[in-house]
C-alpha cells in the first residue's frame, strides 16, 4: 500500500491538471463564441486595419495581423540588439571603473550603478522619452551632430545604405517640409527605450563585471605586475580572460532580462511585439491567442539567447583548457 | 598621495564640479517650488519646476481616491511604514510582529475599502498612488512567499510528475516578461471565470504579480534548499520525523535564513516592478503622475519634473532596502 501511494498521488495530480485545463479551455471557448469570436489562430490571416509607423519591413493597414506580429517582432529584436551592444560596452566600462584605483572614477562608477539600478525601468523609459520630446528642437531647427546626422523631435536622422540597381548607395536624410525623408530615422520612442534599457541594464552588468573581476585571485595580477606587465596589459592578458569564465552565466541572465524588459516599449508607444499584440487583442478579441504568441516568442528568444551564451561559454572553457588564452 | 595629483584627475574633478554646479543650479537655485505655473513657464527649462509636485501632490500620492476621504490612504500609508520600520529592527522580531502584520494589513484594506464602521465604500479602481504601490508590493510578497516555498519543495521533491509540473511553471514564468503576465491577468483571467463571477482588476493584477514573483523566489529558495547537506535530512528522518516535519522544522528554517539577502533582492525587484501595473490601467505612483499632469495643459509641460520626483521616491525605497539587505548579510 505504501509503495502504491506515490503513484496514485501522481496519477491524481495528472488527472486534476488535465481536468482543470479542459475545464478552462471549454469555459474560455464558450465565452469567446458568446462574444462572437471564433477561437483559434485563423485571425492571423485576416486584414489588420491598423498602421505601424516605425517598421523595418513594408506594412500598411491592408496587411494581415500575422505580418503585424512580424513587424513587432523585428522591432523588438532591433531595440534589444542595440541595447545589448550598448549596455555590455557601458556596463563593462563602469564595472572596471568601480575597481579603478582612481577614487574619482571609482566613486563615479558606483554612483552610476546606484542611480540606475534603483529606479524602475519604466520610469527611466518615461523620463528619457519626456526629455526627448520636450527638449529637442522642431525638425526645421534640428541639431546637426555630424555630417548628415540630425537630431530633432522627429528623431535621429542618419544616412543609411540602400541597395539600388547600381549597387549599394548611401541614402542621405533630407529635410522636407515637415520632417526628414531618406536615410534612416530612429524615432524618439525607439531612442527612449534603447537608452533607458542601456542605462538600466548597464548598472547590473557593471555589478556582474565587478564581481567576476574580484573573483580572480589578487595574487594573479600582483604576479603579472611583478613580471613587468603594465596595468592595462595585466587586465587584458591575465585578469579579463579569467574573469570572463565566471562572468558569462550571470551576463547571459542580464541579457535575458534585457530582452524581456524591452516589452516596456508599450508604455511609450514603440511598436514592439507586445504593443502590436495589445492593439490586436483589443481590436480582434483574440486575447488568449495574442498572449500565447507573446509568451511563445519570448520563450523562444530566451532559449535562443541562453543557448548562444552557453555555446560561447563552452567554447571559451575548451579554449582555455587547451592553453590558448 | 602623489598619484592623485595627475592632470587627468584635475580635469575629471573640474568637469564633475562643473556638472554638479549646473545640476545644483537647475534643481535648487533656479527652481520654482511654489505652485505657480506662470513662473514655471517663465523658467524656459533653465530651472526645475517642483511646483508641479506642490500643486499636484495629492493626486501623485493618492491617485483618484476621493479628495475628502484621503486621510484614509494617508493613515494606511503610515501604518504600512510603521510595520516596515518595526520589521527592520531586530529587537521587534517575534510572533507578535507576525500578528501585527496580519492585523495591520487587514486594517489597511479596511481603511482603503471602507463600507464598514461608517466609512464610505471606495471601490478598488479609485485606489492609487503610493499606498497602492506599497499594497501591491506587500501583498505580492506575502502571497508569493508561501507559493514559492511550495514550488521550490515540489521542484526538489521525489515525485517526477510534481517535479516537472513545478519546473514547467517556474521556467515559463521566468521566460516571459511581466507585461505578458499582467496582460494575462487583465484580459485572460476574466475569460476563465464562469458567468456571473467578476473580480476587480486590482485582485486579478495582484494574482498575476504573485504568480510572477513566486517563480523567481522559488528559484532563490531552491538554491538554498540544495545547499542544506544530506546529513540534515537523514538525521531528521532517522529521528522518525515525517516529510513535512523534516521540511518545516529542520530544512526550511536553515534555508530561509541563508537566502534572506537574496529574498530581499526579490522584494526590491517586486517594488520596482509594481510600476508596470499602469500598463493595465491601475494608477499606482507612476500612473498617478500621468493622471495628474496629462490632462492639465497648464502643467503638462512639467511631467519631467514630476517623474524625477517619483524616481527619487523609488530610489529612496530601493536604496534603503539594498543597504538593509547588506547589513542583514553581515548579521547572518
Amino acid at each position: 500500500m505504501t509503495k502504491a501511494r506515490p503513484y496514485l498521488l501522481q496519477a491524481a495530480i495528472i488527472g486534476a491538471v488535465l481536468l482543470a485545463l479542459y475545464g478552462l479551455a471549454s469555459v474560455v471557448a464558450a465565452k469567446m463564441r458568446a462574444l462572437g469570436v471564433e477561437p483559434g489562430f485563423g485571425f492571423l490571416w485576416q486584414r489588420a486595419g491598423f498602421d505601424i509607423g516605425d517598421r523595418l519591413i513594408a506594412f500598411d493597414a491592408a496587411d494581415t495581423y500575422g505580418r503585424a506580429f512580424l513587424v513587432g517582432l523585428l522591432n523588438t529584436v532591433r531595440v534589444a540588439l542595440v541595447a545589448i551592444v550598448a549596455s555590455v560596452l557601458l556596463g563593462g566600462l563602469v564595472g572596471l571603473g568601480q575597481l579603478s584605483r582612481n577614487p574619482l572614477v571609482a566613486k563615479l562608477s558606483e554612483a552610476h550603478v546606484e542611480i540606475f539600478r534603483n529606479v524602475p525601468l519604466l520610469l527611466q523609459v518615461l523620463i528619457v522619452y519626456v526629455l526627448l520630446i520636450g527638449r529637442l528642437p522642431l525638425p526645421h531647427e534640428a541639431w546637426q551632430l555630424g555630417p548628415d546626422i540630425w537630431l530633432s523631435k522627429s528623431g535621429l536622422a542618419i544616412p543609411w545604405p540602400v541597395l539600388t540597381e547600381t549597387g549599394w548607395l548611401l541614402d542621405h536624410p533630407l529635410l522636407g517640409r515637415f520632417t526628414f525623408t531618406g536615410g534612416a530615422v530612429l524615432t524618439p520612442e525607439f531612442m527612449a527605450v534603447a537608452v533607458a534599457l542601456t542605462l538600466y541594464t548597464s548598472a547590473y552588468i557593471a555589478e556582474t563585471v565587478r564581481g567576476a573581476v574580484q573573483s580572480v585571485p589578487h595574487a594573479q595580477s600582483e604576479a603579472a605586475l611583478a613580471m613587468g606587465l603594465s596595468e592595462v596589459q595585466t587586465l587584458r592578458h591575465v585578469v579579463v580572460p579569467q574573469a570572463l569564465r565566471s562572468m558569462i552565466p550571470p551576463l547571459a541572465n542580464q541579457l535575458l532580462n534585457l530582452i524581456k524588459n524591452s516589452s516596456l516599449a508599450v508604455a511609450v508607444g514603440y511598436p514592439d511585439l507586445v504593443a502590436v499584440a495589445d492593439t490586436t487583442l483589443t481590436q480582434s478579441g483574440h486575447a488568449v491567442e495574442c498572449i500565447a504568441i507573446i509568451m511563445a516568442v519570448y520563450l523562444f528568444l530566451s532559449l535562443l539567447t541562453a543557448a548562444l551564451m552557453s555555446a560561447w561559454h563552452g567554447r571559451l572553457l575548451r579554449q582555455q583548457a587547451g592553453g590558448r588564452i | 598621495m602623489k598619484k592623485y595629483l595627475r592632470p587627468g584627475n584635475f580635469l575629471i574633478a573640474a568637469v564633475l564640479a562643473w556638472a554638479g554646479w549646473l545640476l545644483f543650479d537647475w534643481a535648487v537655485l533656479q527652481a520654482v517650488f511654489r505652485p505657480d505655473a506662470a513662473a514655471c513657464h517663465a523658467l524656459q527649462g533653465n530651472g526645475a519646476c517642483w511646483g508641479v509636485v506642490t500643486e499636484k501632490f495629492r493626486v501623485i500620492l493618492f491617485g483618484r481616491y476621493p479628495l475628502d476621504q484621503q486621510w484614509r490612504p494617508l493613515v494606511a500609508l503610515l501604518l504600512m511604514f510603521g510595520l516596515l520600520g518595526a520589521s527592520a529592527m531586530p529587537r521587534c522580531h517575534g510572533k507578535r510582529l507576525f500578528t501585527a502584520w496580519g492585523v495591520g494589513l487587514l486594517l489597511v484594506l479596511l481603511l482603503l475599502k471602507g463600507g464598514l464602521f461608517g466609512l464610505d465604500n471606495v471601490d478598488t479602481p479609485r485606489w492609487g498612488g503610493l499606498p497602492l504601490t506599497l499594497l501591491l508590493t506587500l501583498f505580492g510578497l506575502g502571497g508569493a512567499f508561501p507559493l514559492a516555498v511550495l514550488l521550490a519543495l515540489g521542484r526538489n521533491g521525489r515525485l517526477p510528475v510534481l517535479r516537472s509540473l513545478c519546473t514547467t511553471f517556474i521556467e515559463i514564468i521566468r521566460g516571459v516578461p511581466l507585461v505578458a503576465v499582467l496582460f494575462m491577468a487583465a484580459f485572460m483571467f476574466p475569460l476563465f471565470m464562469p458567468k456571473g463571477w467578476e473580480f476587480p482588476a486590482l485582485l486579478r493584477v495582484l494574482v498575476g504579480i504573485i504568480l510572477f514573483a513566486a517563480a523567481y523566489m522559488a528559484e532563490v529558495i531552491r538554491g538554498g534548499l540544495l545547499a542544506i547537506s544530506r546529513g540534515q535530512h537523514e538525521a531528521a528522518q532517522a529521528l522518525g520525523l515525517s516529510y513535512w516535519q523534516v521540511q518545516l522544522t529542520v530544512v526550511l528554517p536553515q534555508t530561509l535564513r541563508n537566502v534572506l539577502p537574496s529574498l530581499m533582492n526579490s522584494a526590491i525587484a517586486l517594488f520596482k516592478d509594481t510600476s508596470l501595473v499602469i500598463i493595465v490601467g491601475l494608477f499606482e505612483l507612476t500612473g498617478a503622475l500621468g493622471l495628474a499632469v496629462d490632462g492639465d495643459p497648464k502643467w503638462r509641460a512639467f511631467a519631467l519634473d514630476g517623474y524625477l520626483f517619483i524616481a527619487f521616491i523609488y530610489w529612496l525605497g530601493c536604496f534603503a532596502m539594498s543597504r538593509y539587505s547588506r547589513a542583514l548579510e553581515r548579521l547572518i
